[in-house]
């Protein structure tokens, strides 16, 4: 008996482990490779000058600390993500509220929120140079009544991240809007009724029911559009180079920089690894602290 | 207060119009003759012709071949790899299961998008720096898709199983006979999420390809912009970027409903 359960425990080991492999290769070759490659290489010294890799230990580490513009990036990033999450987080909720409710042009108002999430960053990055651009962008000629037509959005390193935190909410908000549209299905409507008949006033519903509520979707929102602020770079390339006096320039940029047009693979390297970091803190903020709610398994 | 939520309306109908006006504004200048692109007039003549200098100036029709080779491409063998991990971790016991999960887990903490540089340099290894194998080799297994699947397979219930098994079917036949028709709207989910996103992909596709052949319409685009600084060329690089996101938001127009349902569950793990 024994041994005929031991032979049926192997054979559903070995169907288990059979049906795995593909995905564990490839999971294997792109992700943990890569990740410990890339801790490896960042502690050494590989770039035009010394083209075989020279061990330097900490070098690379304490190099990126004394980097003026390794600070304004993060800087950057962490102003970035504070401009964007808040911002387009509150917008989506109200966004979902009226879809929910509007009965009328349903279809008009989702597709006009939601169809920037299914635009490429590359092609969204055209689209507001057109609307940046000094004089004849859409934005300066509207500005032009107010006598602001000049401003150079791009090219003003005052202004430039606030046109990327606008281009971003604009892009972004839509797609959390789904979420929190789907959360509203969730909220029981004899709640609504009973607040209804005991004439509770609109906002109150709203403080006391609705948004409690929701508060597991708008903590997973929090999550990703956090993440998003790490990893959306494509529109960079086109609009600003991280520039003007990197004004504009964010990790994952600065990461490509060191790789592709500095070829300072060593520090490019050590980058990814402060980049790992991050967005393993954002994952364990999400599975210890902020996601009870929902279980993996 | 009823007013007051007259006026809430109307102030978001009014976001909406506002949501909408960057896609109006650049399909106004891509269908707008190139003599009026910085004209602040407003007139009513409308022309093809940048599309047409577009199609003809850039080789468009191989770049969105590259694209839809490489999107389904990876989405094809995704389905494999993803429906084979999603069984396994649905209805099979066996060790080390909850260490096989927290590897998968691992990419979608770390996802792909951050890895691009350490990724190059094995894609340099293997030797396939310049090809479309090199863009797809990194996503042709997603934890993302394993867990969705799995929530669904879960599911299904287990007489089906036995059923099939009376009926002399192995488990590799349940896997593909069974569970795989009976996720059809999962993986439309999954598809419609990958889809977008290897469409739109940027920054990967960019630095692993330098030729004609191997890059996706996104790289395209992008190259074609920075050839263009000069706001003469306005109409054109509207009109090329109006090529790249078509075929997306015509789908999208068509199927909403399927798409916001699918992107819903882009946030379920």
């Amino acid at each position: 008996m024994i041994a005929l359960n031991n032979s049926r425990a192997l054979r559903n080991n070995a169907f288990a482990w059979l049906l795995l492999l593909p995905s564990l290769v490839f999971l294997g070759l792109f992700t943990f490779y890569p990740m410990y490659k890339t801790l490896l290489l960042g502690f050494y010294r590989k770039d035009i000058t010394s083209f075989t890799p020279e061990f330097i230990g900490l070098e690379n580490y304490a190099t990126m600390m004394r980097d003026a513009t390794f600070w304004k990036v993060m800087f950057n990033n962490i102003w970035f993500a504070l401009g964007t999450v808040p911002t387009s987080i509150a917008l989506a909720l109200v966004m979902a509220l009226f879809a929910n409710r509007v009965t009328k042009a349903s279809y008009w108002v989702r597709t006009a929120f939601f169809s920037p999430t299914i635009l490429p960053m590359i092609a969204v990055a055209n689209v507001w140079l057109f609307i940046y651009t000094p004089e004849y962008g859409l934005l300066s000629r509207l500005l032009k009544y107010v006598g602001k037509g000049g401003l150079n959005w791009l090219g003003d390193p005052d202004l430039v991240m606030w046109a990327m935190i606008i281009m971003i909410i604009w892009k972004e908000a839509g797609y959390f809007m789904i979420f929190y549209l789907a959360g509203l299905q969730n909220v029981p409507k004899d709640l609504y009724e009973a607040a209804d008949m005991d004439g509770v006033s609109g906002w109150t519903v709203f403080r006391k029911i609705t948004f409690p509520l929701l508060m597991p979707t708008t903590l997973f929102v929090m999550i990703v559009a956090l993440t998003n602020s790490f990893k959306w770079v494509d529109h960079l390339w086109s609009m600003t180079k991280g520039g003007p006096d990197n004004a504009s320039n964010l990790l994952l940029f600065y990461i490509y920089e060191h790789a592709f047009v500095f070829w300072d693979q060593g520090m490019a390297a050590a980058l990814t690894v402060v980049m790992i970091i991050l967005m393993l803190f954002l994952a364990a903020l999400q599975f210890f602290g902020l996601d009870r709610k929902i279980h993996y398994n | 207060m009823r007013y007051l939520i007259k006026l809430a309306y109307l102030c978001m109908f009014a976001v909406s119009v506002l949501w909408a006006v960057p896609l109006l504004w650049i399909i106004w200048m891509a269908i707008r003759p190139k003599s009026e692109a910085l004209s602040p007039r407003i007139t009513f003549d409308f022309t093809f012709d940048n599309f047409v200098n577009v199609w003809q100036a850039v080789p468009f029709d191989q770049y969105l071949v590259n694209t839809l080779i490489i999107v389904v491409g990876i989405f094809g063998v995704q389905l494999i790899t993803v429906t084979m991990a999603a069984y396994a971790f649905a209805r099979v016991n066996f060790i080390g299961k909850s260490v096989i999960f927290l590897i998968f887990l691992m990419q979608i903490m770390v996802p792909n998008d951050i890895l691009i540089f350490p990724n190059y340099l094995i894609i340099g290894e293997m030797g396939l720096i310049d090809t479309k194998l090199a863009i797809m080799l990194p996503f042709l297994a997603s934890s993302f898709g394993v867990f969705l699947l799995r929530q669904a397979f879960m599911g299904i219930p287990m007489d089906y199983d036995e059923a099939a098994t009376m009926e002399g079917l192995s488990r590799w036949q349940i896997i593909w006979r069974i569970y795989f028709p009976l996720g059809r709207p999962v993986y439309m989910a999954f598809g419609l999420v990958a889809v977008s996103y290897h469409w739109n992909n940027f920054l990967w596709p960019l630095i692993v390809t330098n030729s004609v052949e191997n890059r996706p319409v996104t790289v395209g685009l992008a190259i074609f912009g920075l050839s263009m600084e000069t706001g003469a060329q306005w109409s054109e690089v509207s009109a090329a970027t109006l090529i790249v996101i078509l075929p997306l938001l015509l789908a999208f127009l068509v199927f909403q409903r399927q798409f916001l349902n699918s992107f819903m569950h882009s946030g379920i793990k």
